[in-house]
């Protein structure tokens, strides 16, 4: 059975391939000089410098987490390139002016854009490196009055904005990777839904690491205003590289009264090869803030790729009756390492949180879940719901549980499930007594075992998710 | 319903297999031919769930001597999913329960994993949702069985009834059901042994692997054997099966010494 789950699990990178764009790419290190030629580079406003400057003070001061359940190399930050942009036109005016070995990535990559875009209806913020390229449908959007643009733009456009919440979630020194990120983020995605808008469509961004060596440091930060609503989908794939690429992005959202926003995942960056060597390494800070009274935030991440893996998207739930929630599937095979999970901070009144992770271990990885569900001493009637499945293919990976639970309210209802399974030679041959191959048997295993994630999932996520999923384990996902 | 003497189906030669280094199969020979039925029984322990096991090529079990040919083919080269495409069923004993994964859902691709492989039409769900439901009547299944996991809660007897449902569903040229009379109370034995028969037909074969003779009330072998320390140790009609009903093993071994004396 091993030989076969390996043939299986060993299937190379299927978007392993580098793009030749001409790169700006700033000189390696980082100091305050580079954070200013950032700033310059992107003509921004005074006040964003002084909050990338004070991240940047909080983080020399800020030591690298120790307590994750991963093992990587010291990262050499003065070793990596703060700044890269594709040197594009400056303003385009239609598709036919992007640069057409560009679109020819986003082609291999299968990403949706305009007439594309339109038949699925989705909207795609595309980020290329660090800088935004194309925007679509954004004309459809501002109708309703959504903003839904780059970052950067964002600054230019709606800096008031964009200054009323940018570090309210996530502050400038909130973690080791959260401050580099607050520091040098270069480009990343806006959205704004005003109040009582229902967003008409997903939004959908998708990430892609092109510049050897080049940190990628996104930022994005959404916002509903009361009585808005908002579902955002976030893809990822990189090409193949063999040295590491750090990954530090942040992710803020904000719902206020009855504000409802959904925030999904998939990503499948390169995990580095059958031996570990490469990859990315993906250090994310991610958090929600439910800030008024009945908003509801969703997370729903799809983690397939990385060489390691540290996230965990968080809720933090002031408002009263507020709902948090996290649907994540991880996967990890060869030597990738994850340790991932999510925190539910109840502050509010009668808040709930259902947090579900489904771990998936193959090849000599090690996938580890950590959660906090914190209750505070106000949060009277609070519930949480968690449950927490791991799932083994052969015999040298490894998983783990670490869930944290610190209730400071007698009136809160926690409840923890946790389970563990492993894809047995009998399930394998039971299939195969029908007539079904390994590959198809472990796909619809895997898949069942993941349902109620990818239920979750908006419908055209949810098939693309199955497919990324396959691609790390098999050929052909049913 | 039974024609005897059809093709050779099945020709086991001298097999010998082992499992975790034990040796359970000691020179097995059994020649089955199509519309025949089979009953392969015998004392606890003497290779019989072994030898169905390994005719559908479990990982588990090494064969270590002699020859499978199954339909002029040598079916030990063969992968076990290749077994099961080119026809042989194996009812499960203890049939395996997997989470998460819809009994429909499995059905369908075990269905359209055959057909394909027999050049005929996949279905689509709705097709294939007529097709099952059809078959289910006949094992007086509730259709509720669909859209739970395979398996998984099932009762033994809600398990047995999932096999025959499968054997319906794959129309297998050669069906090795293996212990599927146990864990049925009186009535479902009745209904899963109709399907079974109904299942029969002069050019496909059953071998039931059954430690009792009940069974053999409702579905007549034209063929049984008794298994010892890994072989077949006595070949009879029905008549033996109601011989060992009555008078157990033993006497088989007293037989076989008795003779070996004899002609010593």
């Amino acid at each position: 059975m091993s030989t076969v789950l390996q043939n299986l699990v060993n299937q190379p990178y299927k978007h392993g391939f580098v793009t030749a764009i001409e790169s700006d790419v700033a000189p390696k290190g980082l100091n305050e000089d580079t954070i200013r030629l950032i700033s310059i580079k992107k003509s921004e406003p005074p006040w964003l410098l002084e909050f990338r400057l004070e991240a940047y003070r909080h983080w020399l001061g800020m030591d690298e987490p120790k307590w994750p359940n991963v093992h990587y190399p010291k990262i050499d930050f003065q070793a990596i390139s703060y700044y890269s942009a594709p040197k594009a036109k400056p303003k385009l005016s239609s598709m036919d002016e992007v640069d057409p070995e560009l679109l020819r990535t986003f082609e291999k990559l299968g990403v949706p854009m305009n007439e594309r875009a339109a038949l699925a209806g989705v909207a795609v913020d595309v980020i290329f490196d660090s800088v935004s390229v194309a925007t679509t449908y954004k004309e459809k959007l501002a109708e309703v009055g959504i903003i839904f643009c780059s970052i950067t733009e964002a600054v230019h456009k709606h800096p008031e904005l964009v200054r009323k919440y940018l570090g309210t979630v996530v502050p400038p020194g909130d973690n080791y990777y959260a401050a580099l990120n607050s520091a040098v983020f270069t480009d990343g995605s806006f959205c704004f839904i005003p109040r009582g808008v229902k967003c008409p469509m997903d939004l959908s961004t998708y990430f892609r690491i092109n510049t050897q060596d080049s940190g990628q440091f996104e930022r994005t930060l959404i916002v509903a205003e009361e009585d808005a609503s908002v579902s955002y989908l976030e893809g990822c794939t990189a090409p193949k590289f063999d040295t590491n690429q750090l990954h530090a992005a942040v992710v803020e959202l904000v719902a206020l009264d009855r504000a409802d926003i959904k925030y999904s995942t998939v990503q499948n960056w390169y995990a580095g090869d059958e031996k570990g060597i490469g990859g990315i390494y993906n250090f994310v800070t991610k958090r929600g803030l439910c800030k008024g009274a009945d908003s509801r935030i969703s997370w729903t991440q799809v983690e397939t790729g990385s060489a390691i893996t540290w996230k965990y998207p968080s809720c933090v739930l002031l408002g009263d009756n507020s709902i948090g929630e996290f649907y994540s599937v991880a996967l990890t095979n060869n030597y990738q390492q994850a340790d991932t999970g999510t925190k539910m901070i109840h502050i509010g009144k009668n808040t709930r949180s259902t947090i579900v992770s489904k771990g998936i271990s193959a090849g000599h990885s090690n996938n580890s879940y950590r959660g906090l569900v914190k209750i505070g001493a106000k949060a009277d009637g609070a519930r949480n719901y968690s449950q927490c499945d791991s799932m083994l293919i052969g015999g040298s990976c490894g998983a783990n549980t670490f869930p944290y639970i610190q209730v400071n309210n007698s009136s809160a209802v926690v409840e923890h499930e946790a389970s563990t399974s492993k894809i047995g030679e009998d399930q394998l041959f039971y299939f195969a007594q029908r007539g079904v191959g390994a590959e198809e048997a472990v796909s619809m295993i895997i898949n069942g075992f993941c349902k109620t994630v990818f239920q979750q999932l908006p419908m055209e996520f949810a098939v693309e998710a199955t497919k990324l999923l396959g691609l790390k384990l098999e050929g052909s996902v049913g | 319903m039974i024609q005897q003497n059809g093709k050779a189906l099945l020709e086991v030669r001298g097999l010998c297999a082992t499992v975790n280094g034990v040796d359970i199969l000691n020179g097995m020979d059994l020649t089955v031919s199509s519309g025949e039925v089979h009953a392969l029984m015998g004392p606890n322990g003497s290779g019989k769930s072994t030898f169905a096991k390994v005719l559908a090529g479990h990982p588990a079990y090494v064969v270590t001597g002699g020859t499978v040919v199954y339909e002029g083919r040598n079916l030990l080269e063969l992968k076990p999913e290749e077994r099961a495409r080119a026809g042989i069923f194996l009812g499960f004993q203890y049939p395996v329960e997997i989470p998460g994964v819809a009994n429909s859902q499995f059905l369908r691709l075990a269905y359209n994993t055959i057909a394909v492989q027999r050049g005929n039409e996949e279905l689509d769900p709705l097709e294939f949702d007529d097709l099952v439901r059809d078959k289910m009547k006949l094992l007086e299944m509730n259709p509720d069985f669909l859209d739970r996991s395979v398996n998984e809660g099932f009762s033994g007897g809600e398990k047995k009834r999932n096999e025959i449902l499968q054997m319906a569903l794959l129309e297998p040229h050669l069906a090795i059901l293996d212990e599927t009379d146990s864990g049925l109370d009186i009535d479902a034995l009745r209904v899963v042994a109709g399907g079974i028969n109904q299942l029969g037909t002069k050019d496909n074969a059953i071998v039931l692997v059954t430690h009792y003779q009940r069974l053999l009330n409702y579905i007549v072998p034209d063929y049984v054997h008794v298994m010892d320390a890994g072989r077949i140790v006595k070949t009879g009609g029905r008549e033996l099966a109601l011989e060992l009903e009555a008078r157990g093993y033993d006497w088989i071994g007293a037989e076989r010494g008795a003779a070996a004396e004899a002609t010593a």
